[in-house]
C-alpha cells in the first residue's frame, strides 16, 4: 500500500493541530494565528495533491480502486454475548480525491482571502481557529470510510458552522441565526444517527468498505435489500431515507433549508467556505458517499430505487423553490445563499437522477464559482463598508473593475452561460440525465424551470450592484456635509472614505484564481470528454468531439443555452435597460405583479409558518414542561425542603430546651453543689474535727437508741 | 445507778468537756487543755472498767494508765514546745491565724 494511503490521516490532523495551537494563542499573535491556519492549509492541500495523483495512478477498471485503512476503536459490550466491535478508517477513492483536493484548495484560497477581509477584526486569531477547526473536521469528513467517523466529523463541522455563524455574536441577529442554524441542522441528523443505528444492528459494520464486508459492499447491500419492513419498505430504502434526512438537513435542502439564507449573518468569507463551498456540499457528498445503499434494489427488480426518487423529486423541488425565491431578494448575500440552496438542489436532483458523477461534477464546479461569488459579495460589502442591501449599491463597475470582471464570470457560470463556463457543463449534464429519468419527466421541467430563474436573478443581482449609479444614501449624505462645511471654510472631511473602493490584492488574488477554476473546471466533463465522470466510476473514457453533436445531446444544449438567454435577456430587460436610479425605487418586478413579488419576498411564508406550527407546539410544549416544572416537580421539592425544614425546626427546639437546657441546669447545679461543698473544707481542721465530732455524736446516739428500735 | 456507770458519766462528761474546748476554742493553749481533758477522761474509763471489771488483783488497768501519763506528759511537752515555736514565729497562739500552710 502506498505511503500516501497510509498517512491520509494527516491532511485533517493539519488543521486541527493548527487549531489547537491557535486556540492556546493569545488574542493578539494574529499573524502566528494566521500563519499556521494558513500553513496547515498549504501543507494539506500538497498532501491532497499527492493523494488525488495516487489515484490517478491506480485507474479502475470498471470499478473505481479503493485503499484503505481501518482500525479497531472499541468493543461495545460482551463479545460473547451480543456485543459488537466499532471500526473507523479512511479510505483513498476518487471521489475522496477529488473532494480533498477541492476542499484544502477552496478552503486554502478563502483562508487567504480572510486575512484581508478580517484584518481589522479584533478577534481574527479565534476567527483562524475556527476556520482550522472546520478544514479539519470537512477534510475528515471526506476521507471517512466508516460512517461514525463521517458522522463524527459531520457534528464537527456543524459545530464549527455554528460558532461561525454565531462570530459575532454581539449582534443578537447573528446569534439567533446561529442556534437556527444549529437547532435545524440538529432534525435531520437526528434521522441519520437513527439511520446509523438501523444499519448497525442490520449488518454490524459502519465501515463502508472492508475487503467484502463492508455495508456498502454488495453482500451486505443484497442483505438490506432483500429485507422488508412496514408498508413494504426495503430496510436498505428505510436506511437510505434516514441518511438522506441528515442530507437534507445538512444541505439545506426544502423543507430544512430555512436555516441557510440566515446563516449569512455570519463573516463573508465563512458564508463562502461553509455554506456555500464546503460544508452544505457535505450533504450531497454524503449522499454519494453511500449512493451503493441508495441504489441497492431487491434481486429482479427493474424499478428505481425509493431512495433515489425521493432524493430526485426532494432536489428538484428544492432548485425552484429556492430560485424563485432568490428572484426577491435584496440583501446581496441572501440572494446568494438561496441560489445555493437552488443549487444544491440541482446536485441532488443529478445524483437522484443521473448517479454520483454527475452531481459531484456539479458539486465540484459549483465550489469554485459559487465561493467565486461569496468572495466576490465580500469583497463589494468590504468596498461598500459593509452595505450589503442591492438597492443601496450600483455603478460598481468602475469603482471595482477586477471585482466585477470576477464576479461577472462566476455569475455566467452559475446561470449556465453556453460553452465557456463550467457551470454549463456540469448543469447541462444534470438536465440530461433528469430528462432521461424514467419515473417522471416533472423533475427535468422543475430544473430548466429553476436554470431559467437562476439566470434571471443573477442578472437582476448584477444590474443592480454593478450597474446603474451609486445610490447610497450615506454617501450622499457625506458629500453635502462636505459640500456645507467647505462653504463654511472649515476643513472637509474625507470624502473618498464613503465612496466604493476596489479591495487589496490579498482579497482580489483568490477571486482571479477561483475565476480561472469557474472557466476551466468545465473541461473535464464535457459530453465531448466526460474525464471527470469516468475518473469517479473507474472507466476511462476518450475524448470524442463527434458525440457533441449526437442530436439528444445537442437538443437539450441548445434548450438550456436556449433558456439561459431568456433568463438573462429577462433580467436585463427588467433591471438593466433602464437602470435603477432610486434605492426606495419599487423593484420592476414588484410593479408588474406586486402580490406574487410580496410572497416571494417573504419567503413563501415558510418561516412564519413554522413560527405558526412547530414553533407554536414546541413553545407549548416548552410551557407545559415550564408548568410541570414549577407547580408538580417544584412543588414536591419544596415540600420536601419544608418537611426538612420543619425537622430541623423541630430538632433545634429539642436540642436548644431539652438537652442543651438540661445540661446547662445539671452543669449550674453541681456549680451550686460544688460552691456548697467547698465551704465545707475550709482549711480549718477544727471545723473538720467538729463536723467528725458532730457524725461521732450523732452515730453514738443512733447505736444508742437506733439499735434499740424494732 | 451502778458506781461504774457514775464513773463512765463522769468519764464522758469530762471528755465532752475536753472535746467542746478542743473544737471550740481559737486558743491553742485552750485547745491543748481540752485535749489533756479528753486523754484524761479515757484514763478514768481505763481505772473505772478495771475497778468494777473481772480480775481488780490483776495491775492491768493501773499499768495502763501510768503508762498513758507518762505518755501525756511527753505530748504535753512537745505540745506546748510547738505552741511556744508558734508563738515565736507568728507572735500569736490564735489557731485560726495560723494558716500559712493552708492551700
Amino acid at each position: 500500500m502506498d505511503w500516501i494511503v497510509q498517512k491520509l490521516w494527516v491532511i485533517p490532523a493539519l488543521p486541527l493541530l493548527a487549531a489547537g495551537l491557535s486556540a492556546l494563542l493569545k488574542q493578539r499573535r494574529r499573524r502566528l494565528a494566521a500563519g499556521l491556519a494558513v500553513g496547515a492549509m498549504v501543507l494539506a492541500l500538497a498532501l491532497s495533491c499527492l493523494a488525488f495523483a495516487n489515484t490517478l495512478q491506480h485507474p479502475g477498471h470498471g470499478s473505481p480502486v479503493r485503499q484503505g485503512v481501518n482500525f479497531f476503536w472499541f468493543q461495545c459490550g460482551d463479545p460473547q454475548m451480543s456485543g459488537g466491535t466499532l471500526w473507523l478508517g479512511w479510505v483513498l477513492d476518487p471521489l475522496t480525491a477529488v473532494m480533498l483536493v477541492m476542499v484544502s484548495l477552496v478552503g486554502l484560497l478563502i483562508f487567504i482571502y480572510s486575512l484581508g477581509y478580517m484584518a481589522h477584526d479584533e478577534n481574527f486569531t479565534r476567527f483562524f481557529c475556527f476556520l482550522s477547526l472546520f478544514a479539519a473536521g470537512m477534510l475528515g469528513l471526506v476521507i471517512a470510510n466508516s460512517l461514525l467517523l463521517l458522522f463524527i466529523c459531520w457534528e464537527l463541522v456543524g459545530l464549527t458552522s455554528y460558532l461561525l455563524i454565531g462570530f459575532w455574536y454581539h449582534k443578537p441577529s447573528a446569534a439567533a441565526a446561529a442556534k437556527k442554524a444549529f437547532i435545524t441542522t440538529r432534525i435531520g441528523d437526528l434521522a441519520l444517527l437513527l439511520g446509523m443505528v438501523w444499519l448497525y444492528s442490520q449488518t454490524g459494520t459502519l465501515l463502508f468498505y472492508d475487503g467484502g464486508n463492508g455495508c456498502l459492499e454488495p453482500s451486505a447491500l443484497a442483505r438490506l435489500a432483500a429485507q422488508t419492513t412496514s408498508l413494504g419498505l426495503a430496510v436498505s430504502t428505510g436506511i437510505a431515507l434516514l441518511i438522506f434526512c441528515g442530507a437534507i438537513g445538512k444541505s439545506g435542502q426544502v423543507p430544512l433549508h430555512v436555516w441557510l439564507p440566515d446563516a449569512m449573518e455570519g463573516p463573508t468569507p465563512v458564508s463562502a467556505l461553509i455554506h456555500a463551498a464546503t460544508m452544505v456540499a457535505a450533504g450531497v457528498f454524503l449522499v454519494a458517499r453511500v449512493y451503493p445503499l441508495m441504489a441497492a434494489q431487491p434481486g429482479g427488480v427493474a424499478a428505481v430505487p425509493g431512495a433515489l426518487q425521493a432524493v430526485t423529486w426532494v432536489g428538484a423541488i428544492t432548485a425552484v423553490f429556492a430560485a424563485s425565491i432568490a428572484v426577491a431578494q435584496t440583501d446581496i448575500k441572501r440572494i446568494l445563499a438561496y441560489s445555493t440552496v437552488s443549487q444544491l438542489g440541482f446536485m441532488m436532483l443529478g445524483l437522484g437522477a443521473g448517479g454520483v458523477a454527475v452531481g459531484m461534477f456539479h458539486l465540484i464546479t459549483h465550489a469554485f464559482f459559487k465561493a467565486l461569488l461569496f468572495l466576490g459579495a465580500g469583497s463589494v460589502i468590504h468596498g461598500c463598508h459593509d452595505e450589503q442591501d442591492v438597492r443601496r449599491m450600483g455603478g460598481l463597475r468602475k469603482a471595482m473593475p477586477v471585482t466585477f470582471a470576477t464576479y461577472a464570470v462566476g455569475m455566467l457560470a452559475l446561470s449556465g452561460f453556453p460553452l465557456l463556463f463550467s457551470g454549463f457543463w456540469s448543469k447541462d449534464e444534470i438536465l440530461h440525465s433528469a430528462h432521461g429519468w424514467s419515473v417522471s419527466h416533472w423533475p427535468f421541467y422543475l430544473g430548466v424551470f429553476g436554470a431559467l430563474l437562476t439566470a434571471f436573478y443573477m442578472t437582476r443581482q448584477v444590474c443592480y450592484v454593478f450597474l446603474g449609479s451609486m445610490r447610497s444614501s450615506r454617501r450622499e449624505e457625506a458629500h453635502a456635509s462636505a459640500g456645507r462645511q467647505q462653504a463654511e471654510g472649515s476643513e472637509p472631511p474625507h470624502v473618498g472614505c464613503y465612496d466604493p473602493h476596489e479591495s487589496p490584492p490579498v482579497m482580489i488574488i483568490p477571486l482571479l484564481v477561483l475565476a480561472a477554476g469557474s472557466i476551466l473546471l468545465g473541461f473535464i466533463g464535457t459530453p465531448a470528454w466526460p474525464w471527470f465522470q469516468g475518473f469517479l466510476t473507474g472507466r476511462s473514457v476518450p475524448g470524442e468531439l463527434g458525440r457533441l453533436c449526437e442530436p439528444e445531446v445537442l437538443r437539450l444544449m441548445l434548450l438550456s443555452s436556449g433558456v439561459v438567454l431568456v433568463g438573462l435577456g429577462l433580467g436585463w430587460w427588467l433591471y438593466g435597460r433602464k437602470p435603477v436610479t432610486s434605492a426606495d425605487a419599487p423593484d420592476a418586478l414588484e410593479r408588474l405583479q406586486p402580490d406574487a413579488f410580496a410572497l416571494l419576498r417573504r419567503k413563501y411564508f415558510v418561516d412564519e409558518a413554522y413560527e405558526a406550527s412547530v414553533i407554536r407546539f414546541q413553545a407549548w410544549g416548552a410551557k407545559a414542561c415550564d408548568w410541570l416544572d414549577y407547580w408538580v416537580w417544584s412543588g414536591v421539592v419544596q415540600l420536601l425542603s419544608l418537611l426538612v425544614v420543619g425537622l430541623a425546626w423541630a430538632n433545634r427546639l429539642l436540642d436548644e430546651h431539652v438537652v442543651n437546657a438540661g445540661f446547662d441546669e445539671s452543669c449550674r447545679r453541681l456549680t451550686e453543689g460544688g460552691t456548697l461543698m467547698s465551704r465545707l473544707q475550709g482549711g480549718r481542721v477544727q471545723s473538720y474535727l467538729r463536723l467528725i465530732g458532730l457524725a461521732l455524736a450523732m452515730l453514738a446516739l443512733f447505736l444508742i437508741w437506733g439499735c434499740h428500735a424494732p | 445507778m451502778t458506781p461504774l456507770a457514775l464513773y463512765l458519766l463522769l468519764s464522758a462528761l469530762v471528755f465532752a468537756i475536753g472535746l467542746a474546748g478542743a473544737l471550740t476554742r481559737r486558743n491553742a493553749i485552750i485547745v491543748l487543755i481540752g485535749i489533756e481533758l479528753m486523754l484524761n477522761a479515757a484514763n478514768l474509763n481505763f481505772i473505772a472498767f478495771w475497778r468494777f471489771g473481772p480480775n481488780p488483783q490483776a495491775l492491768t488497768g493501773v499499768m495502763f494508765v501510768i503508762f498513758s501519763i507518762g505518755v501525756a506528759a511527753a505530748e504535753a511537752a512537745v505540745g506546748l514546745a510547738l505552741i511556744i515555736a508558734v508563738y515565736r514565729h507568728y507572735r500569736t497562739t490564735h489557731l485560726d491565724e495560723v494558716d500559712s500552710m493552708k492551700g
